[in-house]
């Protein structure tokens, strides 16, 4: 632990500190730049310049590792003059487009210049001009301003791990570009635009849309995938006009990836914003009382057995909650949050959870990826994979597709058979896996989601255990959720009770006759003709494929439009917040259900969302814990059977089009067009 | 396709391109990027068209933007077509001193063409670089692997039609001079000395 | 003055045979087999009591950075790296030991690699000298075939590699962290320090980045001893030196003398004296464009080496002596060298990147008067905001040429200024 002596005061920081971390820690400000502490350090901007003792020239502080006995001054005439000098320069050729740039209000030069600049250029030549590049639908350039910190270089080549964007040329007529002139293949792109401390790349469906200081933020989460990223909402009066990712270093860090990002526009497009009642074959406007009533009728007239409710991927656990309460009062089984049909079952909590966490992953030394695509599925959880490897020491197996996941992986099959094969202890990697310290295994929906997803579930259960990889304080088993209703649901119950029809029986059920209602709470995602005649009401916030389908529409609320619990792939409980109110007469999900049970005569023992929590709260006793990544006990799950040859895929073939808002989306589509739909012979991963 | 569509090695330069890669340690074939491009440039008429950098960054298992950025970084990397007889004016302090613009001034007058420009029939590009490391010897000219020195206007205008005219005009000083001794003669490691 | 007898590179004009038959009637590989038998720590030391100090420009003390090299092997191999990328303005020295005496360098190479424990050397040439690295490599294969270097190199049991590596036009890439990276197959920015060299350098392992002299000198003053070396110039600033002379000079030349010759002395006797006579200089860069030009009263009196140039406000360089006669427009030589940085500046750091082009505009301007007089102490004020605020030292390289000719010719730009101010109304009054 070196001691070293900063502005007279003697600060002990760890070894490998740096001289501006050093700095930080006493509470001085050290202006920079090119330094950011999550990339690597380039040293180039020079504005972090401070004095050392023995030094004829001032160092970069983000650069310089402390050592024993230094001595460092920040605050002398000579620092002032040089930082002083290195924001002229960034000036002198910087454009003065303040009052047009997106980035004013939030721009570091701008700030910085507030602290360090003149009142007045001394320039007196011509400025340089920068061709701007296209960077695609995302990212907007003005590279006029870029002061060529290389912050965006060195995130898409280390933590997006796509080696596309360098520095071209040299000297005063250096540029960052592709070379090539194409959008970034990394679906963590939009992290560039956070990064850029100047209005170099801007958001494009941001662009000119509003000042960042007519905003106002709402911390909340995301639920575009199972991840549960931690997100800032800035809207404006009644609309979201950006997201932004907000700091939390178990889950996403500080990045957030294009969806989340991007997908907002599919919040103002497709939205359901009244009740619809079906006449005569088409879907006519109808008052809450009315479309209530029809629902409350109908269910009356069937009874408890004769009807269903398939949760969907947006599902809030408040919804479901009720939603479960209304069905028990009435008598139906049949319930389900898993519209895709994967084979978790809801007994165990730890065979349906990410249990090594996230930012667990950064502990493992091996990993085994079963039918997932992280890339796609959970952006983030491949970012922290990526970042595991690049510290060295980690290997990477898979069964599955051949996946580009921008890091090495050591694909060993295709199908189940392999996955047979290290279950039964016959295959080489069950040696690589028990020799780690930290093993791992993913299991992806793709993995799950088949007819055979029981007896996978169980080989993977037999590897885990058999090579360790649940040990005193460790779990390497994890399901990785591409629904961020999902965990939820599974948690308070939303499966099949007694006797109960699962998704799969459902549908049939609905097909032959037997059930003669389906309640799909926000699922879209299942195979609406095998509905068949059955009556069918539609409770959520886009005009997607359930709404098409229902003979009852009940407005509901989007995550920005409600507080609301998700519980993320991890089994972490946290909450959104209500960024802006519903639009037209949509209402808030829970209160939706608890209007109709009073409608058909349920009577649910809870007026306001407080008492629901509470009772989510007393019959789950986990939920009262939020923000945190519970360990849960380990015991045997799956049922052991024959398993399928046929190859493992990743449940998602298109990552900008997973949910009914990103298919309400133009940003997404656009994306779409040209990462996924345009490819031939397109891969799980190309983009 | 045109050359600036398609690039591969031909056979006896993927040969050579193997051998320089074998200069390096294992692992560390990026090292031969500079000297591959170089390699590429010479096969393709003194240029890279985007198709030769792909090719090289293939070859060495490169992102192509590695290549990209090495390729604008360098001087001697052509990434447009070039006449066949590149003829580079240093015109530097040293030879600026000994009248590189006279120099320069010939090469206009003879080729017809301005600095940054290729002759119409392709057989001269005239192009002005920095310092190439022959002061003594100013001013100095860069054409093909060769350095001409000691020049004036009438000696340029005098190499140019040799090169017009398909000569190899000999390299080094054109006035009478052994190499970087004094013009009149060496007046040390003359053997006189004791 | 020197006599030839003390010269080291006694082939400088190429009149002899630059082959391995014509280096070794020449002393080149006598006795490298004993030389190495006295011990790697033998050679250090002798290399440090030589006072041999580095050639290419910054004069480190050449044995203490070969000291810095790591004993015992941590797994990695250490490198030698040669810095043949010559291209200082003013400088043309390195050519000549490549083309004309390249077995002075390989055996260098031998013995400095075998006292820093390296397995290879890596030659750093720059593109532009083909016809040098043909020769070069003509030369290490000659050496290979008679087992001079390679396995077993001159039947000493050690196993030694030269290869020459070509860069491709970056002046910028004689800098030794930016050669690194160059050879690494990258654009030459220079690196941070630390971690120097010596700790990890090219591909991370411990190298030693020396010049193409350095290391040529190195077997002469190991068979002639340190102190025949130290013997010459004064202490500090010992040795021989290739001097080039180029400029308004009557004849331009490359020449081996004493480290400390005066430069009247230097200019006289080598290069013919200054054109129209000593009284006509008007001003001397005297070690490479990096170097603050001198004007003529100092030139009367300083000698040519490290201290005596650092105590007149510049420096020994390279020992490349740019000569100015009173018919230079030196505003202009300036701003040419200003061009020159702008051009060869990586672009990586902010001070340089911006600064170098702002001060070779203001320049420009100032060479057609076409400036305001207080415009030179904001040019001063550029230059000094970027001198030592950079990763490299190119920055200040191209501060200082700026910075000498407002020390000293500030009056001649004031003189340019008022002249062009006056012109207009001239030509109105007409």
């Amino acid at each position: 632990m070196p001691k070293l002596t900063i502005n007279g005061t003697e600060v002990t920081v760890d070894a490998g500190t740096t001289v501006l971390q050093a700095c930080e820690q006493l509470g001085i400000e050290i202006p920079r730049f090119c330094y950011h502490d999550r990339l690597q350090i380039a040293g180039n901007c020079r504005m972090c310049l401070v004095e050392m003792e023995k030094s004829p020239k001032p160092i970069a502080s983000c650069a310089m590792p402390v050592n024993e006995g230094m001595v460092i001054r920040t605050n002398t005439p000579k620092v002032r003059k040089a930082r002083n000098g290195v924001m002229e320069f960034l000036l002198i050729n910087h454009p003065l487009d303040c009052p047009i740039c997106d980035q004013g209000g939030e721009c570091d030069l701008q700030d910085q210049a507030m602290a360090y600049g003149l009142d007045r250029s001394r320039y007196a030549e011509f400025k340089r001009a920068v061709p701007d590049k296209d960077l695609g639908p995302l990212i907007e350039t003005h590279m006029t301003r870029c002061i060529h910190c290389t912050r965006c270089i060195r995130f898409a080549t280390d933590v997006a791990g796509v080696e596309e964007l360098g520095t071209m040329g040299r000297g005063e007529h250096m540029e960052i570009g592709t070379y090539v002139e194409k959008a970034l293949t990394s679906e963590l792109s939009g992290n560039m635009i956070d990064l850029c401390p100047v209005g170099a790349l801007n958001s494009k469906p941001y662009a000119y849309t509003a000042r960042t200081w007519e905003l106002v933020r709402t911390e909340t989460i995301d639920v575009l995938d199972a991840v549960g990223s931690n997100i800032n909402v800035n809207s404006r009066g009644r609309e979201v006009m950006r997201v932004l990712p907000r700091l939390n270093e178990e889950i996403n860090e500080e990045w957030i990836s294009d969806k989340t990002r991007f997908a907002y526009d599919g919040l103002r497009r497709n939205r359901l914003d009244r009740p619809y009642v079906r006449k005569n074959g088409v879907l006519e406007p109808a008052t809450w009382q009315e479309a209530l009533g029809t629902v409350a009728s109908k269910m009356t007239g069937i009874g408890g057995g004769g009807m269903a409710a398939i949760a969907g991927d947006l599902a809030c656990v408040e919804s479901m909650m009720a939603l479960k309460d209304v069905f028990e009062q009435l008598g139906s089984p049949h319930l389900d949050c898993r519209q895709d049909g994967a084979k978790l079952g809801a007994s165990v909590r730890a065979s349906y959870l990410f249990n090594t966490t996230i930012a667990g992953i950064e502990d493992a030394d091996v990993c085994l990826l079963i039918g997932t695509n992280p890339r796609w599925e959970a952006a983030l959880v491949n970012a922290r994979l990526r970042k595991r490897y690049l510290r060295g020491g980690f290997r990477v197996f898979s069964i599955g597709p051949r996946l580009d996941l921008t890091f090495p992986v050591e694909n060993l099959g295709a199908g189940p058979e392999t996955l047979g094969a290290i279950a039964g202890g016959g295959h080489p990697l069950v040696e690589t896996l028990s020799a780690a310290i930290r093993p791992m295994l993913v299991v992806g929906q793709g993995a799950l989601a088949r007819p055979d997803g029981a007896a996978i579930l169980a080989a993977a259960w037999r590897i885990a255990v058999t090579c360790r990889m649940v040990r005193d304080s460790w779990n390497g088993f994890n399901v990785l959720h591409t629904a961020a209703a999902r965990v939820g649901g599974l948690d308070i119950g939303f499966v099949p009770g007694k006797d109960g029809a699962d998704t799969g029986a459902i549908l049939d059920g609905a097909a032959s006759g037997r059930l003669g209602l389906v309640y799909l709470l926000g699922a879209d995602g299942i195979d609406m003709r095998r509905l068949g005649s059955t009556f069918v009401v539609y409770q959520g916030h886009h005009g997607d494929a359930g709404a098409n389908r229902a003979d009852v529409v009940l407005p509901g609320a989007a995550y920005t439009e409600k507080p609301a619990t998700y519980v993320n792939t991890e089994g972490r409980v946290q909450q959104a917040k209500r960024v802006v109110f519903p639009p037209g007469e949509a209402r808030e999900d829970w209160a939706i259900v608890r209007a109709l049970s009073e409608t058909v005569g349920a009577h649910l023992p809870y007026d306001n969302l407080n008492e629901l929590r509470s009772r989510v709260e007393r019959q789950f006793p986990h939920f009262t814990a939020h923000d945190v990544a519970p360990r849960a006990p380990w015991s045997s799950f799956g049922t052991e059977g024959r398993m399928d040859p046929a190859p493992l895929r990743s449940p998602i073939d298109d990552f900008y089009m997973t949910d009914p808002i990103c298919r309400a989306s133009e940003t997404m589509a656009a994306c779409s067009a040209l990462y996924v739909g345009s490819a031939p012979g397109k891969t799980g991963t190309h983009g | 396709m045109s050359a600036a569509e398609q690039f591969t090695f031909t056979p006896e330069n993927a040969e050579m391109a193997r051998a320089i890669v074998a200069k390096y340690p294992a692992g560390k074939q990026q090292s031969a990027l500079l000297p591959l491009l170089d390699l590429a440039q010479r096969q393709n008429q003194g240029w890279l068209p985007r198709a030769a950098m792909d090719h090289v960054a293939a070859f060495l298992g490169l992102a192509p933007i590695r290549v990209y950025e090495v390729a604008t970084f360098y001087t001697m990397y052509n990434l447009k077509s070039i006449g066949r007889h590149h003829v580079q004016v240093c015109t530097t302090t040293p030879c600026w001193l000994r009248g590189s613009d006279q120099i320069i001034d010939a090469c206009r007058h003879r080729l017809g063409i301005d600095v940054g420009e290729t002759t119409p029939d392709g057989k001269f590009s005239l192009s002005e670089v920095e310092c190439l490391a022959a002061c003594v010897n100013a001013p100095v000219v860069w054409v093909g692997d060769d350095f001409f020195e000691d020049l004036d206007a009438a000696s340029m205008t005098r190499l140019l039609d040799d090169l017009a005219a398909g000569k190899q005009p000999k390299a080094g000083p054109q006035i009478k001079r052994q190499t970087s001794a004094p013009a009149s003669g060496a007046k040390t490691l003359t053997g006189k000395d004791a | 003055m020197l006599s030839d007898k003390d010269r080291i590179f006694t082939n400088l004009y190429g009149r002899e045979d630059w082959r391995l038959a014509g280096a070794k009637k020449r002393g080149d590989w006598a006795g490298t087999k004993e030389l190495m038998a006295k011990g790697q720590d033998w050679i250090v030391e002798e290399i440090k009591a030589s006072g041999l100090r580095g050639r290419g420009g910054a004069g480190f003390p050449t044995g203490m950075k070969w000291s810095f090299m790591p004993k015992k092997s941590d797994d990695r191999p250490s490198f030698l790296v040669v810095n043949a990328d010559e291209g200082e303005p003013g400088t043309c020295k390195d050519r000549d030991m490549l083309r004309h005496d390249p077995h002075k360098l390989i055996e260098g190479c031998l013995l400095g690699g075998y006292a820093m424990r390296c397995r290879a050397a890596y030659i750093y040439i720059r593109g532009e000298l083909m016809r040098e690295a043909e020769t070069l490599q003509t030369a290490i294969d000659e050496a290979y075939a008679a087992g001079l270097i390679g396995k077993n190199a001159c039947g000493s049991g050690y196993d030694f590699d030269v290869y020459v590596h070509r860069g491709a036009g970056a002046y910028i890439c004689g800098e030794e962290m930016a050669l690194i990276e160059s050879l690494e197959g990258k654009p030459g920015k220079p690196r941070l320090k630390p971690p120097f060299p010596a700790a990890a350098g090219v591909w991370g392992c411990p190298t030693t980045v020396n010049n193409v002299e350095t290391i040529a000198v190195a077997p002469t003053i190991l068979r002639r001893g340190a102190a025949w070396f130290a013997s010459f110039g004064r202490p500090n600033n010992t040795g021989t030196k290739v001097y080039c002379i180029s400029g308004h000079v009557n004849e331009p030349c490359n020449v081996e003398e004493s480290m400390s010759i005066p430069l009247r002395e230097l200019i006289e006797k080598h290069a013919g004296g200054v054109r129209g006579g000593w009284d006509n200089l008007l001003a001397v860069i005297p070690g490479g464009s990096s170097t603050p030009l001198i004007p003529k009263s100092v030139c009367d009196t300083v000698l040519m080496d490290f201290d005596a140039l650092r105590e007149v406000k510049s420096g020994l360089g390279t020992a490349a002596v740019i000569v100015m006669d009173k018919s230079t427009d030196i505003i202009k030589a300036i701003s040419r060298l200003a061009k020159f940085y702008m051009h060869e500046s990586c672009g990586q750091c902010t001070p340089c990147r911006e600064g170098t082009g702002w001060m070779w505009r203001m320049l420009e301007r100032m060479v057609k008067g076409d400036a305001r007089p207080e415009e030179i102490d904001l040019l001063l004020d550029v230059s000094n905001e970027i001198d030592g605020h950079t990763i490299c030292a190119l920055g200040d390289g191209a501060a200082w040429p700026v910075q000498g000719l407002i020390r000293h010719f500030r009056p001649v730009i004031e003189e340019r200024i008022r002249t062009a101010r006056l012109k207009p109304l001239q030509t109105a009054a007409e």
